[in-house]
């Protein structure tokens, strides 16, 4: 009993105690699939057995015209995304945090509601909407104002814009919520003493909210850079599967899918994994070294 | 001691809540999958995903993957008899074996079966397939498997699936060789058993033709029956647009996301892009360059349209057929439950002929999609099984129930002939075309070529599928270029 006692009185013990079940599914979900994903990357993988390849697998990624694709395409939606995501869910939540807005509540709601619906549902929607029959939505949009038709879903430009327009559609309303919790914790005298100095309401959002907005962005640029990388639902529902004609909504994870579990092949699949792991952490380590993350508070 | 109780509580709390994380998700999943929906009413939607999967099936199907949550289950025969499970996902097919039981525990009364078949979506039930196979564990007993998705599962040969060589000795001599070939594996034992032999057909809006052309149905036939080469074919279609004389009508669609028409030039010149078993695949075949090339010239003429969506046989497809925007097309004898259940005011309105061929005298068809039905290695009963599976899907009682419910051409050629089998009024296919499907049938039953699928073809069928045809329709690239991009992809993967 002593014995047991000390255990949970142990300053020492107690936090690994509490710890302990984070580590637990830490090791369990993430770092055991990790490190036998690292080990299929190496291996060619068939129903009558497994063998060791080396580097084959990585050596055809570097010849795979298909796995470029899907890396540039991943790139450009990930950069995109970037530019739409971040500055019109900061403007949304200044607009939100102002006093020009009333009813504050049902916008934030009516621009936070996507992100609660299944991307499935929501998918195959806009995939219906976006079909290249005349009487999709969008082609009786287009038609309406005189632009004509388009075949939405085969071509580059207008696929992606389809893949953008459902991101945004729904992840503005959640990247607008991290800014208003940002802007909350703004203390509202840096405000006051900038008006009294004269300062414009540009000059407020440009030298004030801006740069105490920045771990905030931080953070969302972090999550969004990944999540750019790594989109495969959007692709997936929008085009009923991981084709699309001439690859133009094939990503990453995308190619990992219909390599992995499509093919079975799970060695190659597991060597597309790795290299969006590499990819995605070198991206965002340079970010952070570029933003200061790393330095001390004081510098 | 209050502080040592709250400790207790807290871990104690934690731990469960940790516990409880993985339970319910768990639990979910299993709740999720052997939910007993009865056989609700989206008879439908589950039969568009297999539908898709007919086809060549890479890409369609999943969005009812997506739409559908509902997992249709259905238990039949006798309860205290061998219990067997079933996944296919076309949950008409299940309904197939249902009947089948019936009529198997009767001529069986010592031997009963209780078969539960679950309707999984396409993709959904091949994914899940391959992981319990792979796994060695969760798989059914018996399982349709698409012929796409054919060679994936076949890779595992008897490790994974039970050989049917002798289960399927009793029928072979009637059956259709080629349609036992593609579901073989590169042992040479056939792990898969067919509904049908999938044989490519014209399908002709003779109605909407004779409208059109101010003649008579009877005229337009005879128009149609004199049609051999696919200049005939051409020239006839032009006759037509000359007397429409509409936008938005063409003849015929071609397809950027199906490669039915290249199947058939294949088969017209006895090529094979796949190389057959152990061969080395090459795209850059005369017959495919010919198809791709007519195509073209038929797109940039107006002469067809690229097919909305892709191919035919989505809901943009039926669409554009029941509009009358294309008055012809070529593909498998299975399409015409697609007519019967999407397009069912078309009914009495199209006439089915051969396709044309480029030079007299070739084989002017090809046997295209399918589903080939194997047993697993991980069932507790597999003789039973395989000897059921064998019986209801290659014996005359099993033939009749699949050309009645199913629509499909059996692989039963005696059947073809046969007055009764083939001229039966009341056969709903029967009634809905203007001619006897089997008549068609069997008037080309020595035409009807063969491709094969292999380890390679879904890699060909992708990448044809994804860039290749696009590029050659939609994009009006070079076909020579076009193909050879197409062969150094094929080439990597070989």
């Amino acid at each position: 009993m002593s014995k047991f006692k000390k255990f949970f009185y142990s300053q020492k013990a107690a936090p690994y105690v509490f710890v302990l079940p984070f580590i637990l599914s830490f090791l369990f979900f993430w770092i055991y699939p990790l490190c036998s994903t690292i080990t299929m990357s190496f291996q060619d993988i068939t129903p009558t057995g497994t063998e060791w390849v080396g580097l084959k697998n990585f050596s055809k990624l570097l010849k795979d015209t298909v796995f470029h694709t899907a890396i540039l395409n991943s790139f450009e939606y990930m950069i995109l995304t970037l530019v739409l995501l971040i500055p019109f869910p900061m403007l949304f939540a200044v607009l939100m945090d102002s006093r020009l807005v009333k009813a504050k509540g049902f916008w934030k709601a009516c621009l936070y509601v996507p992100a609660l619906t299944s991307v499935v549902i929501s998918g195959t929607l806009f995939r219906l909407m976006f079909s290249e029959y005349s009487t999709g939505q969008m082609n009786v949009i287009t038609a309406a104002l005189g632009l004509g038709t388009f075949k939405w879903l085969k071509m580059k430009a207008t696929g992606l814009t389809a893949l953008l327009v459902v991101c945004c559609w729904r992840w503005t309303g959640v990247n607008m919520l991290y800014f208003i919790s940002g802007l909350k914790a703004i203390d509202t005298s840096l405000y006051e003493s900038a008006e009294i100095d004269g300062a414009s309401a540009w000059q407020k959002f440009r030298y004030v909210t801006i740069p105490l907005l920045k771990p905030t962005t931080i953070y969302v640029l972090t999550i969004s850079v990944y999540a750019g990388l790594s989109m495969f639902m959007e692709s997936y529902m929008l085009w009923a599967g991981p084709d699309s004609p001439n690859n133009i909504g094939l990503t990453i994870v995308g190619y990992l899918y219909k390599r992995g579990i499509t093919k079975n092949q799970l060695g190659y699949g597991s060597a597309v994994g790795i290299v969006l792991l590499v990819i995605a952490l070198a991206i965002n380590i340079v970010q952070l070294i570029l933003n200061g993350t790393f330095k001390k508070e004081e510098d | 001691m209050k502080k040592k109780v709250l400790a207790t509580l807290l871990s104690v709390a934690m731990v469960s809540t940790v516990l409880a994380g993985c339970g319910g998700s768990s639990d979910s999943a299993s709740a999720d999958s052997s939910a007993e929906t009865t056989e609700a009413d989206d008879a439908a939607a589950a039969e568009d995903a297999g539908d898709a999967a007919a086809e060549e099936g890479t890409e369609e199907g999943t969005d009812e993957a997506a739409a559908e949550e509902e997992i249709p289950t259905s238990t039949f025969g006798d309860p205290n008899g061998t219990h067997l499970e079933m996944w296919t996902f076309v949950e008409l097919h299940g309904q197939h074996y249902g009947n089948m039981v019936e009529m198997w525990n009767e001529q069986n009364p010592d031997r009963t079966i209780e078969i539960t078949c679950t309707t999984y979506p396409y993709a959904d039930m091949h994914t899940k397939l391959l992981t319990s196979l792979t796994a060695g564990t969760g798989a059914p007993d018996i399982c349709d498997v698409e012929i796409g998705q054919f060679p994936n599962v076949v890779a595992g040969e008897s490790t994974w699936l039970v050989p049917m060589n002798e289960y399927a000795a009793p029928y072979l001599d009637t059956m259709v060789q080629a349609r036992m070939d593609v579901y073989a594996g590169a042992d040479g034992n056939y792990y898969g058993i067919p509904y049908h032999v999938g044989a490519t057909v014209m399908y002709y809006n003779a109605a909407a033709m004779a409208e059109a052309m101010g003649i008579s149905q009877e005229d337009v036939i005879a128009k149609i029956d004199a049609v051999v080469t696919w200049d005939d074919y051409a020239a006839l279609g032009q006759e037509y647009l000359d007397a429409v004389a509409t936008d938005g009508k063409y003849w015929t669609s071609v397809d950027t996301a199906g490669c039915d028409w290249q199947w058939i030039a294949m088969a017209e010149y006895g090529e094979d892009w796949t190389g057959g078993f152990g061969g080395t695949a090459n795209v850059q075949l005369d017959s495919v360059k010919k198809m791709l090339t007519m195509e073209q010239e038929w797109v940039n003429s107006g002469l067809a349209e690229v097919s909305p969506d892709g191919h035919v046989d989505l809901e943009a497809g039926f669409q554009n057929i029941l509009d009358h925007n294309i008055v012809s097309f070529p593909k498998a004898m299975w399409y015409m439950s697609r007519f019967t259940n999407y397009m069912p005011e078309e009914s009495g309105n199209w006439y089915i002929a051969k396709c044309p061929v480029f030079e007299a005298g070739q084989k002017c068809s090809v046997g295209i999609g399918g589903t080939g039905t194997v047993v697993t290695q991980q069932s507790a009963n597999q003789e039973l099984a395989a000897e059921f599976l064998a019986w209801a899907k290659m014996s005359e009682e099993g033939e009749q129930l699949i050309w009645d419910n199913l629509g499909f051409d059996v692989c039963n050629t005696v059947l073809w002939n046969d007055d009764a089998f083939a001229h039966d009024d009341s056969n709903q296919y029967n009634q809905f075309f203007i001619n006897y499907p089997y008549d068609v049938l069997y008037s080309i039953k020595d035409d009807i070529g063969t491709v094969y699928t292999t380890a390679i073809s879904p890699t060909i069928n992708e990448q044809m599928c994804n860039v290749t045809l696009n590029d050659i329709l939609e994009n009006g690239m070079d076909v020579d270029e076009a193909l050879q991009a197409a062969q150094d992809v094929v080439d990597l993967e070989q």
